[in-house]
């Protein structure tokens, strides 16, 4: 028989109704990754960008030459930044259901990516996130009811009403404004850090995609520009396994790791349990010590699972078995690092409680304050007026007319 | 009063910048140490260094997606896309974000680029190195879209593109680069230093946005037209013996109606030319705006004349080229209705 060429279709490992199968999940054991020095030859340390780094083992100790060995005050600071993003995602979530707002996203299990990364990072530094990176802004310190208020539409809404939820920014936290468009972000850091280091500053930029969004050229845009010009940038490809339906094989994950794409440019690629608090806080570390220091930038692939659907317009159960997310086998973000305090000593479960429950109050009393400002249905609204404005910095007179003529169309 | 080509003028806008504004950068392929294949950055780099006047990897979606970062930490990038032609790989970029940002952040964040690329036919260039895609930008809320016609405005109206806060896509039309082209390829070029707009002053200054300008006052006819076409439509009417009133738009967004229907109302008649193929062109924005503004003014219906609508054939130029044949009929047409 003549051999013939053959047409590959990746296939996600497990469907509804089967039994998930990780198998395909590649990883080290904790602490078995040697870490090396910040200024290190990419040449000389691509074993980063196919083993995984691992800092907590299943003993719950946190072992080997990542281990970050932060204070346990800091560790209770992530696990409460982690939380509230949880708690505050449960509850927007059923807002959502309840028809106060049109769209929400969770982070439901990538929580430690946000968190760890952005308590790792500087304030001055930059972030270009992508849309379920909302723990940068609890780790930042934003007011919850500033987010509410933009999920609403309301009249404190930060978007003056342009934006889909969730689609937040905050210059003077140094967020930068969330597209929707994918990976397009992803140049724009780069070039931020570019610009970084023209004027001789020591910031850092930093963003993040998901693997499903890896596929933009956008993407390979930003590899590229980052490596040629050695940017101060670190870039997060966040594998939390499905860009909605779509299983990481499809982006290009079966053949070979996405942070392996970093070497393959010239650049650092670090693959991270990104459910692991304590060794995303230390790749991140690496790899802002790295870049700030002249080094070059870095790939961070964070392997993770999306714990909750794409959206609330999505139902995973149609595509992935239910169970897919417990039998997870890196664990929950959550729960590893609560366990990990607790085996310090650090922390207890009437603690962990205790916590929830003071979390679930601040949202709670958050939203109330929100919904004062109005929602897309009910109370105050911004002015229409505003629609108008931002467009240029100055309204040029074709918009001033159209201005008028939708004020006529509603009666003055 | 020195001499200089458009490729000199806009030289020189960007190296005063370069000089004036410590946040200026200048980027693109082989614009650095080569100094740009038409010559335009040529020089910069050895004045400015290489941080500031930085040669690229070819990809433009990059090229517009780094100049956006690097505008919101404070640097007021000039991009420069090779042919207009290669411009469509940073649309989304241009499209979705650095036209949308500012709107979309509420005002917090913004980038002030600009966006230079040489545009437009009749050098030999086919279907990749010719086309006119200004139409498609003034489309898109929240960018402004320039094409200067001469060294003079070319200078001044960069010079006004970089100092701006907004995003500007700033066409240059290639074929005048060098002398102003009535449109006969057969006849020997003529040179800038011939033109009374190839006097350009050495220091700073600015022609502004969204202006218009009559470059020829006139009262039988008036021709609303840019870039190469303001020679073209020049040459028709002169042998047409018509008395036309040519208005070079300069700005299509934001457009100057004011400059425009004054002059459609004084004299009745109006002709639109524009290289850009015809269908969805920027000319149907420019004729509808005319017909509401002036409708119970006008003779007769307003003209049009651009590219046809076909793919830009190369060796078919001058069939090709909205030549003063083409615009002559055009006058014509809107002469001779009642």
């Amino acid at each position: 028989m003549p051999r013939r060429s053959r047409l590959h279709i990746p296939h996600a490992h497990s469907r509804p109704g089967e039994e998930p199968d990780f198998s395909y999940l590649e990883t080290s054991p904790a602490g078995a990754v040697a870490r090396p020095d910040v200024n290190a030859r990419v040449r000389d340390i691509s074993h980063l960008s196919v083993d995984l780094v691992r800092v907590l083992d299943d003993e719950h100790r946190a072992v080997g030459p990542w281990h970050p060995h932060l204070d346990p005050p800091e560790l209770q600071i992530g696990l409460r930044h982690m939380l509230l993003t949880r708690v505050y995602d449960e509850r927007m979530q059923r807002a959502q259901r309840t028809g106060k707002i049109s769209f929400y996203m969770r982070s439901f299990g990538e929580e430690a990516v946000s968190v760890a990364q952005c308590m790792a990072l500087r304030p001055r530094d930059m972030l270009f996130p992508s849309y379920r990176n909302q723990g940068l802004y609890v780790v930042r310190g934003r007011p919850l009811v500033d987010l509410m208020c933009q999920l609403l539409s309301n009249t404190r809404d930060m978007c003056k009403g342009r934006q889909l939820p969730v689609m937040y920014h905050w210059k003077e936290g140094r967020i930068f404004s969330i597209s929707g468009n994918l990976t397009t972000q992803f140049p724009q850091a780069v070039g931020w850090a570019m610009a970084a280091a023209i004027k001789g500053e020591d910031d850092i930029g930093v963003s993040w995609i998901g693997e499903g969004s890896s596929a933009e050229a956008d993407f390979h845009h930003a590899m590229l520009f980052a490596s040629v010009y050695q940017a101060p940038v670190i870039l997060n490809v966040v594998n939390n396994q499905w860009a909605i339906s779509t299983f990481q094989g499809f982006a290009g994950g079966e053949q070979r790791s996405f942070a392996a794409r970093g070497p393959g440019y010239g650049m650092a690629g670090v693959r991270v349990d990104g459910n692991d608090f304590l060794a995303v806080y230390a790749v991140t570390q690496w790899a802002a010590d790295r870049a700030r220091t002249g080094a070059g930038p870095t790939l961070i692939e964070h392997v993770t699972y999306r714990g909750a659907a794409h959206s609330t317009s999505d139902d995973p159960s149609r595509y992935r078995p239910k169970d897919d997310y417990e039998k997870w086998p890196l664990g929950d973000p959550v729960e590893r690092l609560k366990n990990h305090l607790i085996s310090l000593g650090e922390w207890s479960e009437e603690r962990h409680a205790a916590l929830v429950k003071e979390l679930e109050e601040h949202v709670v009393e958050s939203w109330k304050e929100a919904v004062q400002y109005g929602t897309l249905t009910d109370g105050p609204r911004l002015s229409r007026d505003l629609m108008w404005e931002d467009v240029f910095k100055e309204m040029p007179e074709h918009l001033r007319k159209q201005r008028e003529q939708l004020r006529a169309e509603q009666g003055g | 009063m020195p001499q200089m080509n458009m490729i000199q003028a806009l030289n020189s806008a960007m190296d005063i910048m370069l000089a004036r504004d410590p946040n200026v950068v200048v980027l693109g392929e082989d614009i650095g140490y080569f100094g740009g294949v038409f010559r335009v950055t040529d020089g910069l780099q050895r004045k400015y260094g290489e941080h500031r006047v930085l040669d690229t990897p070819i990809a433009e979606g990059a090229i517009v997606g780094a100049a956006i970062g690097m505008g919101v930490n404070g640097l007021r990038p000039v991009a420069e896309v090779q042919f207009a032609d290669y411009i469509y790989p940073a649309c989304d970029q241009i499209f979705s974000e650095l036209a949308r940002l500012r709107y979309r952040s509420a005002g917090e964040f913004w980038a002030p680029v600009t966006i230079r690329t040489p545009c437009g036919g009749g050098i030999r260039g086919g279907q990749t190195h010719s086309q006119s895609p200004e139409g498609i930008f003034t489309h898109v809320c929240g960018i402004k879209v320039v094409m200067p016609s001469n060294p003079y405005d070319a200078k001044g109206l960069l010079i006004a593109s970089i100092e701006d806060d907004d995003p500007v896509v700033f066409f240059e039309p290639k074929r005048i680069y060098n002398g102003p082209f009535d449109g006969e390829p057969n006849k020997p070029a003529v040179p800038w230093s011939t033109h009374p707009k190839g006097e350009v002053p050495e220091g700073y200054y600015t022609v502004p946005i969204g202006k218009a300008e009559v470059v020829r006052a006139g009262q039988q006819v008036t021709i609303v037209t840019y870039g190469t076409m303001i020679y073209v439509c020049e040459a028709a009417a002169r042998s047409l013996g018509l008395d036309a009133e040519i208005i070079d738009v300069r700005t299509m967004v934001p457009l100057d109606v004011d400059t425009i229907c004054t002059s459609v109302k004084k004299t009745g008649r109006c002709l639109i030319a524009h290289e850009a193929t015809r269908f969805s062109g920027f000319g149907a924005e420019l004729s509808a705006t005319i017909q509401e503004e002036c409708f119970w003014d006008l003779e007769a219906p307003i003209g049009r004349v651009a590219g046809w609508d076909t793919p830009y054939p190369h060796a078919f130029e001058w069939e090709y080229f909205p030549g003063p044949r083409r615009v002559a009929d055009g006058l014509k047409a809107v002469m001779e209705t009642p």
